[in-house]
């Protein structure tokens, strides 16, 4: 199981701001380990974010985000204390879901 | 070690049999990559394109217009092609999605955001680029695709061993 993400959403006037921290390999599939075979590929496909049972940010990624992913994002329409619930889906048909408070 | 051009000269000659197999040696690794270039594995359609536009057509899209309603903050130097932080922030009306396209990259489209109504058209995130090129803000709205561009100079590739 894939290490938990780090989520810090925080309210500033009627937006809210949410960094994520992901930690996954986002191996490419081209590169190479010492030995010279190809390390598969094994990178996140897609990400959603919602609050409150609504989407509020969906992402299809390729391989070229970068290792341990981060991403940053702002939305409207929620107060202090609501729960915002990011889930990822990678390539070798793991996920992992992670929620946290806006403050 | 300190050498004179001129021993060196001479013990470049005597080595002419190892540098002329090194050389050899590595022709073919060059020759492979010159006629298969780095094979898209990804099964999405819009990640199969190599080019802007081809990534507009996979979206549904017919062109994307130059627009300077596109931010694109990115790192005119990128010492790490792995790591290139990129801002985008799109003032157009309507923005609907915004992706990352860098066309030297063996996918096109790094990624795409879908923004519902209330999420602001702003994304920071972390990208791989696998050497110079204009990195692009495909933004999509009502009306359309656009896009900016900024050239980022790569001087450690993103996306090699």
């Amino acid at each position: 199981m894939a290490d938990p993400m780090r989520i810090r959403a925080r309210l500033t006037g009627d937006t809210v701001e949410v960094k994520v921290l992901m930690a996954h390999p986002m191996e490419t599939g081209l590169r190479k380990d010492s030995s010279g075979k190809l390390i598969p590929a094994h990178y996140i496909e897609t990400v959603n974010a919602t609050c409150k049972g609504k989407d509020v940010l969906t992402a299809d990624w390729g391989p070229a985000v970068s290792k341990n992913p981060f991403l940053a994002f702002r939305f409207k329409g929620a107060a202090k204390g609501d729960k915002v619930t990011i889930t990822w889906k990678d390539t070798a048909g793991e996920s992992r879901t992670d929620d946290a408070v806006v403050s | 070690m300190k050498m004179s051009r001129r021993a060196f000269l001479q013990a470049s000659a005597s080595g002419t049999t190892v540098l002329f197999v090194a050389t050899t040696g590595l022709l073919p690794r060059i020759a492979a990559a010159a006629t298969s270039p780095l094979a898209p594995t990804d099964h999405r359609k819009e990640f199969q394109g190599h080019t802007l536009e081809s990534v507009v057509k996979a979206m549904g899209g017919d062109k994307a217009v130059k627009s300077s309603d596109i931010m694109l903050q990115a790192p005119s130097i990128a010492e790490n092609g792995a790591v290139v932080p990129v801002v985008i922030q799109s003032k157009l009306p309507g923005t609907r999605m915004i992706a990352i396209v860098s066309e030297k990259n063996p996918h096109a489209l790094s990624a795409a955001f879908h923004f519902p109504e209330g999420t602001e058209a702003y994304v920071m995130t972390r990208v791989k680029i696998a050497e110079t090129s204009n990195l692009r803000a495909l933004v999509q709205t009502d009306k359309g695709f656009f896009y900016t561009d900024k050239l980022v100079k790569v001087t450690l590739g993103g996306c090699g061993g």
